[in-house]
């Protein structure tokens, strides 16, 4: 079986377990948050090295961000990634998801051969959960999304898809895109042996609108479809009811209340 | 003057930091209260890298740089102060003296092993009569042919019974004293050594510790660490260094303390509110937060001189005892702040508080740092 070429898509995302939202505007405050690999790209990163390190082959890490987002690719090659591309421009600030997968899209085809794009399932900063799906459109492949466990043999992936409440196995030929949920395969810990070549920017390629031939009409704010409209903080209040009675007088309050809020 | 790191440096901090969240912090109370060697965690250590942090790549270490290696122990020692001190002893007097003084063969021979953890490596100068006094030591090392003949008891030795190399230091030539110490590789399989009384500790319980007895140890002359007569510089030398990583290993310490104290102090309400809200806690807080910077400032300095290949002992004596200190102040402040919580085992700052212990006490007593410190400065 010739050895497996692996695309892992990564995103620097806020740790935002410490973001609190802004009462008066409405926007995220940002200052000070640590900045991390997203959660679930990080389970992405582990499905990828476990097929590599099995089938043997190449896991190449690719973020799109600003110039610190190289942190996280450092941080992927600790883990084991053997190579990672960086896809940053001033252009392409403001990209909402559609731009993003395109412009990933775009890198992808100039990376040639590959059997498999594996993306986390969502970050935790947009928690949209859109970038893989419309990646796997762009490039006109299958998809399979919320993937717990990848299995590779005789030239098919065999994946288990982790659902509400029921587990799907899904087989699929590649070229294929996966994204990874967090049930996914358990992070690996980052090795200080790795350390020093991935800090020595050898192994970390950087891509913007020049390299990847994109015509400015696909590029950034302008050409997203997306507007952010309002970002507020839900009402989580809820209020309780008690009724008084006899058991059956109680039952029977019960009824005409669930019937005039609709839910019988 | 840069303050600010590498990413290397910030990375190796990060791995140390999800390393010791992940396989530490779950057990690090249960270790404590069994006394028991975290060996799965320092198995899994090997393989990534830490157990060879001052060894360089082509004798299977990690390479990292001295600042690096002190954010590490720091991280490490924040979640458990026992296998921080293992992983430091290891590193700084286990492994790294062989490096420094070592033949080529010796380097060949153990260093592979070491750096990677397939190995754990003990450091043997203390003994019953012995401590602060090294020069005095009693244990012998009599020349016999090809071999040398060693006989004499070390105490207090971390990771003595877990351990597979121990450098140990025996005296070549009494009248000598001092010039008459010699420091020689010695492996545990070698017939004549005897691990005696596991000693059950205050603090630090997690870490093995215990007597190595030597009757009769025939140890090949191949296995002399540096000249003859020049153990104790050698020993010196790595207490010097080891001194940095236990400053660092202090500092987490410290930093546990605080950061529970910290928590603590915003959930308990006492007067209608919580209690970091008075100002008695607030100044307690305060003090601990500019200790541990100014212990931290004092360590990386001692690193960052190492790494520049200068002098260093008088700073990394400095960061010892200054640290270990903070470390003592800092978990007893945060016992206080907890109030009764604070003796009880559930609660983390009981640790800390026996943990920073043992911290002023080995790898040279506050005192013996005074009077290293007081020497340099005097001299000058």
């Amino acid at each position: 079986m010739a050895p497996l070429s692996i695309i892992v898509t990564v995103k620097q995302v806020p740790d935002t377990n410490e973001v609190r939202i802004d009462p008066k505007t409405n926007s995220l405050m940002r200052e000070g948050i640590p900045s991390i690999l997203n959660p679930e790209d990080a389970n992405a990163v582990e499905a990828a090295l476990r097929l590599r390190d099995e089938h043997g082959g190449s896991v190449t890490a690719i973020t799109m961000g600003p110039p610190q987002a190289e942190a996280v690719l450092e941080e992927v090659l600790c883990l084991g990634v053997d190579r990672a591309v960086l896809l940053s421009d001033r252009a392409f600030a403001g990209s909402d998801t559609l731009l993003t997968a395109f412009t990933l899209s775009r890198a992808v085809l100039k990376m040639k051969k590959f059997d498999l794009i594996l993306c986390g399932r969502q970050a935790i900063d947009g928690d949209t959960a859109q970038v893989g799906p419309q990646l796997a459109a762009f490039l006109g492949i299958p998809q399979v999304t919320y993937a717990e466990e990848i299995v590779f043999s005789e030239g098919l992936f065999r994946i288990q898809r982790g659902l509400e409440h029921t587990r799907e196995l899904v087989a699929a030929r590649p070229p294929l895109l996966v994204t990874v949920s967090a049930s996914g395969p358990v992070p690996r810990h980052g090795s200080l042996y790795a350390l020093a070549a991935a800090c020595s920017g050898e192994h970390i390629k950087r891509w913007g609108a020049r390299e990847l031939a994109l015509p400015p009409s696909m590029l950034g704010l302008s050409a997203s479809p997306t507007a952010v409209k309002k970002i507020f903080e839900p009402d989580r209040s809820v209020k309780g009811e008690a009724f008084e009675g006899s058991e059956k007088e109680m039952a029977a309050q019960l009824i005409v209340r669930l019937r005039e809020t609709g839910c019988l | 003057m840069d303050f600010s790191f590498t990413r290397a440096q910030v990375l190796a901090r990060d791995m140390a930091r999800s390393f010791a969240q992940a396989e530490l912090a779950p057990y690090a109370q249960q270790w404590d209260e069994q006394a028991r060697f975290p060996a799965e965690a320092i198995a899994k250590m090997g393989p990534l890298g830490f157990m060879g942090m001052c060894i360089p790549r082509e004798y299977g270490g990690s390479a990292l740089d001295g600042v690096s290696y002190v954010l590490v122990i720091e991280e490490l020692a924040s979640v458990c102060a026992s296998t921080a001190i293992i992983v430091s002893v290891h590193n700084s007097v286990g492994a790294y003296p062989i490096y420094l003084m070592g033949s080529d063969e010796q380097k060949t021979k153990y260093l592979p092993d070491l750096a990677t953890g397939r190995k754990l490596g003990a450091f043997a100068l203390t003994e019953p009569n012995v401590g602060s006094d090294p020069a005095s030591i009693e244990t012998s090392a009599r020349s016999d042919g090809g071999f040398f003949i060693l006989n004499g008891t070390k105490t207090f030795i971390t990771s003595a019974g877990t351990s597979d190399t121990v450098i140990v230091m025996a005296s070549t030539d009494r009248a000598q004293r001092g010039r008459g110490i010699s420091a020689f590789i010695v492996e545990k399989s070698f017939p004549g050594i005897t691990v005696g009384t596991h000693e059950n500790k205050l603090g630090i319980r997690a870490s093995d510790t215990c007597e190595l007895i030597f009757e009769n140890c025939r140890v090949p002359r191949a296995n002399l660490l540096g000249p003859e007569g020049a153990g104790l510089r050698a020993a010196l030398n790595a207490l010097g260094f080891g001194r940095v990583g236990v400053a660092a290993q202090a500092i987490g310490v410290a930093r546990c303390a605080m950061e529970a104290a910290v928590h603590y102090s915003r959930e308990r309400n006492q007067f209608g509110k919580p209690i970091g809200s008075f100002q008695a806690i607030q100044w307690m807080i305060a003090d601990m937060a500019t200790e541990i910077e100014a212990a931290r400032l004092l360590t990386l300095r001692a690193a960052k001189l190492k790494d520049e290949g200068r002098p260093f002992a008088t700073e990394g004596s400095m960061a010892k005892l200054f640290a270990s200190e903070t470390a003592m102040r800092t978990a007893t402040k945060a016992v206080q702040i907890h109030g009764g919580y604070g003796c009880m085992k559930d609660y983390v700052v009981e640790r800390c508080f026996r943990d920073a212990k043992v911290i002023e006490i080995y790898e040279g007593t506050s005192e013996i740092q005074r009077l290293i410190i007081s020497g340099s400065v005097i001299k000058k």
